[in-house]
């Protein structure tokens, strides 16, 4: 198994690479989910994917992933991307692990000592401070929690490109805010590149450089729209009439495509 | 678990034994129905009481072939359950002939079993591996073929091969499956037992409980064939415990079967 050891970096220049999209299809049975699709995501970019539910946003992510293969098309990822990280709508944490192992997996996987993985994980685990939580088990964890375990589980190979898929859905508000929060400060300082799919229009802003809507049949792009404001985003930039106004243009956009 | 909801757990059955017992016992002596045909619980109780050290000596006897049939049903079945997994066409060449386990009347083959492996455990232990296996197979494969995708995905995207990924994802996904099917196999495995006691048993140190309850019906003791068949309920009932309890040690932390009290 080819197990390359996480770079060093420097958070200047970032460890994201670049992807670029061309002419993907992929359909499922007679419904065409992607059709040939153009796309160039940037080295450290934060990019968000919007569209209605069946748009193909999820197909998209798993087939940069290589989780599926398309009909026709490619994606092409500049330089190693090994290790992808992939958070998946729910934790999809192993039950019968304790936090700490969980965490571990990946490197577990892609043969990492036993040690030093598990050096690594508590380590990682007490910066989205679950430290305390190292030795339990996912079902004596809150929701909340057990998110942020998935997504230390997704950061422990130091991934260059990190594919979100609505993970914070099933979240509370607050819940939610805190690890938007979260995934803001870890992007600022890795400049890794994020593809994060949602349905929330506030949290693609919130979190985004840019912001892509997806119409409902086709995977046509109806805009494509970068969010210029500044960072680090407080929760308060949700209040401003930058924020509002974004929002209202995205929204407009995502109204038309389900009207179309 | 509470002091309060052991308590609350424990009196219902206990009641309702009492009542049906009562019941049984009254109805009995009221219609005056002799011991050789029905006998009352108290005559079953005292026949249990006399017989006391030849029936445990016969349950112990019962058991270690049950229990060998059950821990061949377990070790093969689940090994067998892995294979049929592997792939499709696997499964589709020989899931009909691990069906046949399911189908096959016990009773009827036993005869076989005695010209295969001669009287005594190994025939016996055959009989209750036989009516055991199959729910094993069947639990412990539908646990391995129903893993969560995203968790299957997510060992992809690790590049796991097919044995790591065996190994720390399905295997681990598909125990409160096996432990289902374990359940199930325990009773079964002890009825097999006794049904392999009937045919090859060897008399050898008294025989098991399906030999003493053959022998007793023979005697025309009633009252001992009710007797045995409790000593027989209740080794099953203790295989099922057994089984409870291994599932609450693997599972405790993590399955909700067992988390939630």
């Amino acid at each position: 198994m080819s197990h390359s050891p996480p770079r060093p970096h420097t958070p200047e220049s970032g460890i994201g690479v670049a992807v670029s999209i061309s002419k993907l299809s992929r359909h499922f049975g007679g419904r065409q989910v992607l059709a040939d699709f153009h796309l160039r995501i940037d080295a450290g970019e934060f990019l968000a994917v919007l569209g209605p539910s069946g748009c193909g946003k999820s197909t998209l992510l798993r087939l940069i992933a290589g989780l599926d293969r398309p009909d026709a098309g490619r994606v092409a990822i500049d330089s190693n991307p090994w290790p992808i990280a992939y958070v998946f709508q729910d934790p999809s944490l192993l039950p019968w692990r304790t936090v700490l192992h969980n965490v571990a997996l990946p490197l577990e996987l892609t043969g990492v000592p036993k040690e030093q993985r598990l050096h690594a994980a508590a380590k990682l685990l007490a910066t989205v401070g679950l430290g305390e939580a190292a030795g339990r088990f996912p079902a004596q964890l809150s929701g909340g929690m057990r998110m942020r375990v998935s997504l230390a589980r997704a950061l422990i190979t130091e991934p260059r490109l990190l594919l979100l898929d609505e993970p914070f859905a099933a979240l509370d508000a607050l819940t939610r805010q805190h690890l938007d929060d979260y995934l803001q400060g870890l992007f600022m300082a890795r400049r890794m590149t994020v593809v994060f799919v949602t349905h929330s229009i506030a949290e693609a802003v919130f979190l985004a450089d840019r912001a892509l809507v997806l119409s409902a049949a086709g995977g046509t792009i109806l805009t494509d729209r970068p969010i210029a404001l500044p960072r680090p985003r407080r929760e308060a930039v949700q209040t401003t009439v930058e924020f509002a106004s974004e929002c209202a243009a995205l929204a407009q956009v995502l109204a038309q495509g389900h009207s179309a | 678990m509470t002091h309060g909801s052991r308590l609350s757990a424990i009196v219902p059955p206990l009641v309702s034994l009492l009542v049906i017992g009562a019941g049984l016992e009254l109805a009995l002596l009221a219609t005056a129905t002799p011991t050789y045909l029905m006998p009352r619980p108290s005559v079953v109780l005292s026949a249990l009481a006399d017989n006391a050290g030849e029936l445990s000596r016969a349950t112990l006897q019962t058991a270690l072939a049950a229990s060998l049939g059950l821990v061949f049903s377990a070790v093969f079945g689940g090994t067998i359950a892995v294979v049929l997994s592997m792939h499709p066409w696997v499964r589709r060449a020989f899931y009909p002939y691990a069906v046949f386990f399911q189908t096959v009347p016990v009773v009827a083959i036993a005869p076989m079993l005695v010209i295969w492996f001669g009287y005594g455990i190994r025939a016996i232990t055959a009989a209750a591996f036989i009516v055991s296996v199959f729910p094993i197979i069947a639990n412990t494969l539908s646990g391995l073929l129903s893993t969560d995708p995203a968790l299957c995905d997510l060992f992809r995207i690790y590049r796991a091969g097919r044995l790591a990924t065996l190994l720390k994802l399905r295997l681990p996904s598909s125990i409160p499956h096996f432990l289902t099917g374990l359940r199930i196999a325990s009773g079964l495995a002890v009825i097999g037992a006794i049904v392999g006691e009937f045919v090859a048993d060897t008399y050898q140190a008294g025989g098991g409980i399906g030999t003493a309850i053959e022998v007793a019906i023979k005697e025309q003791k009633t009252d001992k064939v009710f007797a045995a068949v409790l000593m027989a309920s209740l080794l099953g009932l203790g295989f099922f415990a057994l089984v409870n309890l291994a599932s609450f040690l693997s599972m405790r932390h993590w399955h909700v079967s067992e988390t939630k009290e």
